[in-house]
């Protein structure tokens, strides 16, 4: 029996987007709130790239050149890793792409809570610019801004910054947490109950299931974060002690709570980028993914596991022994059903033919460099490794060679593969390669070095170094100039495909593009499968 | 679905499934009166403008006004006859999702209280065992018997519970005047409930600042009944929809939530009770 939708019976459909500004600001339409989300992410990736750039900058050369006060150094750190994280890929990743494939993929006319869609979205737009308010306001004593890292821990977020910066930020992540909890449990509802006749959950596409396994872990864990900066809050304003042992509270109560958040929202970022790697490796190579069961519960593993792993985070703080030694071997474990996907992606292309364009070279890049960050991660796994690289270059190295080289390079991926699905245009294959070849060459560059750095005992949110760690320190901010040469060909591979208008056909990219997006025109109509396919 | 083509079964017209929803006003305004509420407050602690709590209650007024405004939308469209078995069976997913979530969040204050209450010894926090007195409570807090009116407040909100409980039961067999008098019974045991909590918080020995375990108690606590009042409020709400002869036996959604939740405000209590009352004491 085919499934339909419908508006309510005696009201005037919207077939189309309301006229004027309420057309988007109102939208209850899962493709226009992807746009919201995806310009959204692309409007901050500039403020977060910015702030980086001012970093680079700095440690370009040793000695303080445009931070002489270092506190705001340290208000630039926590500034780029919030935006980065809640406001760049985040959006991206699951707002944008998640909002805009998700219900076509699985053969729905829209998600499950439309309105709620759009609030999700909202809340975030607030949320960014409570963050923003705080970069000017008072914080630490002779500074504004937080200056506190994205972990917020106290006590420098408590008595170290007196001023109303840090409760500017407090704020900002309840309202970005009451986003996400909200749209992953829109997502969910719209998975387990929308999909077309025919389409059980182990047909579901990948991209599908890591949006659903990503949902899940958002709902479970930001809760405890909501928590966590409430006890931060009535700390700093309202004289609780839940974190000022003076008052007979503990700071590791925050670093718990903050990491069994911490942890699940890094995989929380990586699964719905190994959706697109999966989606786009089946289609340049021309055939189904290597081993779908084993690719799902992979990913459903390292879901589960990712919430009992979060003290390796803290392996410096004092924790016993016998505790290190479990969440070593917890965090070890995760190594396995990653290694699973990597090998089943390597598997795919094995015998495939392999077509190189665009979005295949990001995800082969994506392959290879996310590779690399998680090796890295096993190192580091290691606590007793560990007591000498926390707080070196050399986390910094790992975390951007998962995120910055593994994240971001699946959200290009993901953007030029679904680009004249979205737009109804072509991209120039020509500038996307010039793109990815000088991202991928500058991005190697910027972070590479860094695990020199960290090994040598460079220190990261520090504004100065001594003289021994200049050399990397200045390939490494060479690399961060040239990966902003890359955007600016990014913005102009955009222009280009909006000024030329090149007609996207339906289907860009062949027989291996197997998911339902394809069959519907490029762009899609306003609502679609308001009749249900039947799959078989 | 048995003999005909699948092409051919999606031709016939079928009852509509799946219910899309007209754009609306009220996320943005929702957000709007957010980041008002949120800068608000923050302009109310640090003084910034004159009056100080004025940008703060123009949030709060936002926020009650779209929470309103928004759910009688969902009201008017379910009594529109526009929410399918399908939107339904979505929005049953949504409320265990969202009672998933706050469950969560319970979690987090109970972790805050394990973390001191199970290890007020813990050779490694040298001052917190100073100041408490490596014991727990704490040395110097004095805490009432759980067996007064805690336990008095844990019969209320199970007898409350219960009411509910009955109230649902009697609407499947469309006795109406039961199920009002259930709402009834429910909703002013849950406001003999706050009612006793407030007077437990201001009689307390112990302060809400500058020690752990108050700091503790009256968080937990203090959420917990927020989250009773919420739910009378809920409760009232669907009281108010069975005098205007809302919900029927076979579909009562508001109804079935506003029971969800208060079963959940009820366990949230027995964790408190059990744990930071009884165990803690």
């Amino acid at each position: 029996m085919a499934r339909t939708a419908t508006t309510a019976p005696g009201s005037k459909p919207s077939d189309d987007r309301l006229k004027g500004w309420r057309g988007y600001v109102y939208s209850t339409n899962h493709k226009d709130i992807g746009t919201l989300y995806l310009s959204f992410a692309l409007f901050a990736s500039l403020v977060g790239t910015f702030l980086s750039i001012a970093m680079r900058l700095e440690l370009h050369e040793p000695g303080l050149q445009f931070f002489t006060n270092p506190q705001y150094y340290n208000v630039f750190v926590t500034a780029h890793g919030l935006i980065m994280i809640f406001f760049v890929l985040m959006p991206a990743l699951i707002g944008g792409f998640g909002n805009w494939m998700v219900p076509m993929m699985i053969g729905a006319p829209d998600m499950a809570f439309p309105r709620l869609n759009n609030l999700s979205f909202w809340f975030l737009v607030a949320s960014f610019t409570l963050l923003i308010n705080s970069l000017f306001f008072g914080g630490a004593p002779g500074s504004d801004g937080a200056g506190t890292g994205w972990t917020i821990y106290p006590l420098l977020s408590t008595k170290g910054h007196p001023g109303p910066s840090v409760d500017f930020v407090i704020l900002s992540l309840h309202l970005a947490g009451a986003s996400s909890i909200l749209g992953a449990i829109n997502f969910i509802a719209t998975i387990l109950n929308m999909r077309a006749p025919g389409m059980t959950m182990h047909k579901m596409p990948l991209y599908v299931w890591s949006i659903l396994i990503t949902a899940s872990l958002l709902v479970l864990a930001l809760p405890v974060l909501a928590g966590a900066v409430t006890m931060l809050l009535v700390d700093r304003n309202f004289g609780a002690t839940f974190f000022d042992p003076q008052g007979g509270g503990d700071p590791l109560l925050f670093q718990h709570l903050f990491w069994f958040f911490g942890h699940p929202e890094v995989y929380i970022m990586i699964l719905p980028a190994f959706g697109i790697i999966s989606t786009v490796v089946a289609t340049f190579c021309g055939k189904p993914i290597f081993g779908y069961l084993g690719m799902v519960y992979a990913m459903v593993s390292i879901g589960f596991i990712g919430f009992v792993v979060w003290a390796h985070h803290m392996y410096t703080v004092g924790l016993a022994t016998d505790t290190q030694a479990y969440f070593i071997a917890a965090s070890l474990t995760i190594a396995v059903p990653t290694g699973i996907k990597v090998f089943s992606w390597i598997g795919t292309m094995w015998g495939g033919s392999i077509d190189f364009r665009t979005p295949m070279l990001w995800t082969i890049g994506f392959i290879f460099l996310f590779t690399v960050g998680g090796v890295t991660g096993v190192v580091l796994a290691n606590a007793g490794v560990d007591r000498v690289l926390h707080d070196t270059y050399f986390v910094v190295a790992h975390f951007h060679y998962v995120l910055s080289l593994g994240a971001l390079f699946a959200i290009f991926a993901g953007w030029y593969y679904w680009f004249p699905k979205m737009t109804g245009y072509m991209y120039s294959e020509l500038i996307g390669h010039i793109h990815f070849w000088l991202t991928f060459i500058s991005v190697n560059i910027l972070f590479f070095p860094q695990h020199f750095l960290g090994v040598a005992g460079m220190p990261r949110r520090i504004a100065d170094y001594p003289d021994a760690f200049e050399g990397w320190n200045y390939v490494s901010s060479i690399g961060a100039y040239l990966s902003a040469c890359g955007a600016l060909v990014f913005f102009y591979g955009m222009a280009e495909a909006f000024y030329r208008k090149r007609p996207a056909p339906a289907n860009p990219w062949g027989p291996g593009a197997t998911t339902l997006e394809w069959t519907l025109s490029s762009p899609p109509p306003f609502h679609q499968f308001e009749v249900q396919p039947r799959i078989s | 679905m048995t003999t005909k083509a699948p092409d051919m079964a999606e031709a016939e017209p079928e009852r509509p499934v799946f219910q899309l929803v007209e754009p609306s006003p009220w996320p943005v305004r929702g957000a709007l009166s957010a980041l008002l509420l949120a800068a608000g407050l923050i302009i109310w602690i640090y003084g910034l403008l004159w009056p100080p709590w004025m940008v703060f209650f123009v949030g709060v007024f936002g926020v009650a006004a779209t929470m309103i405004g928004w759910w009688r939308e969902v009201i008017q469209e379910a009594e529109n006859h526009e929410h399918t078995p399908l939107t339904r069976l979505s929005l049953h997913y949504g409320m265990i999702l969202f009672l998933g979530s706050e469950t969560m969040f319970f979690v987090a204050w109970f972790w805050a209280f394990f973390n001191t209450a199970l290890f007020p010894a813990d050779s490694i926090q040298v001052v917190r065992d100073h100041v408490i007195g490596g014991q727990w409570p704490p040395q110097g807090i004095q805490m009432e018997s759980p067996w007064g009116l805690p336990l008095l407040m844990t019969v209320i909100l199970l007898t409350s519970a219960a009411a509910v409980t009955w109230a649902d039961a009697r609407l499947l067999k469309n006795n109406r005047w039961g199920l009002k008098a259930g709402l009834i019974c429910a909703i002013s045991l849950g406001i003999i409930f706050t009612v006793i909590q407030a007077h437990e918080f201001m009689g307390a020995s112990f302060n809400y600042s500058g020690n752990i375990f108050g700091a503790v108690f009256f968080m937990a606590t203090g959420f917990h009944g927020a989250h009773v009042i919420i739910g009378s409020i809920f409760l009232g709400v669907c009281l108010l929809r069975a005098f205007l002869g809302q919900f029927r036996p076979n579909e009562h959604l508001g109804l079935t939530f506003a029971s969800w939740y208060w079963h959940f405000v009820d366990v949230v209590w027995l964790f408190l009770f059990a744990f930071v009352y009884v165990w803690g004491t």
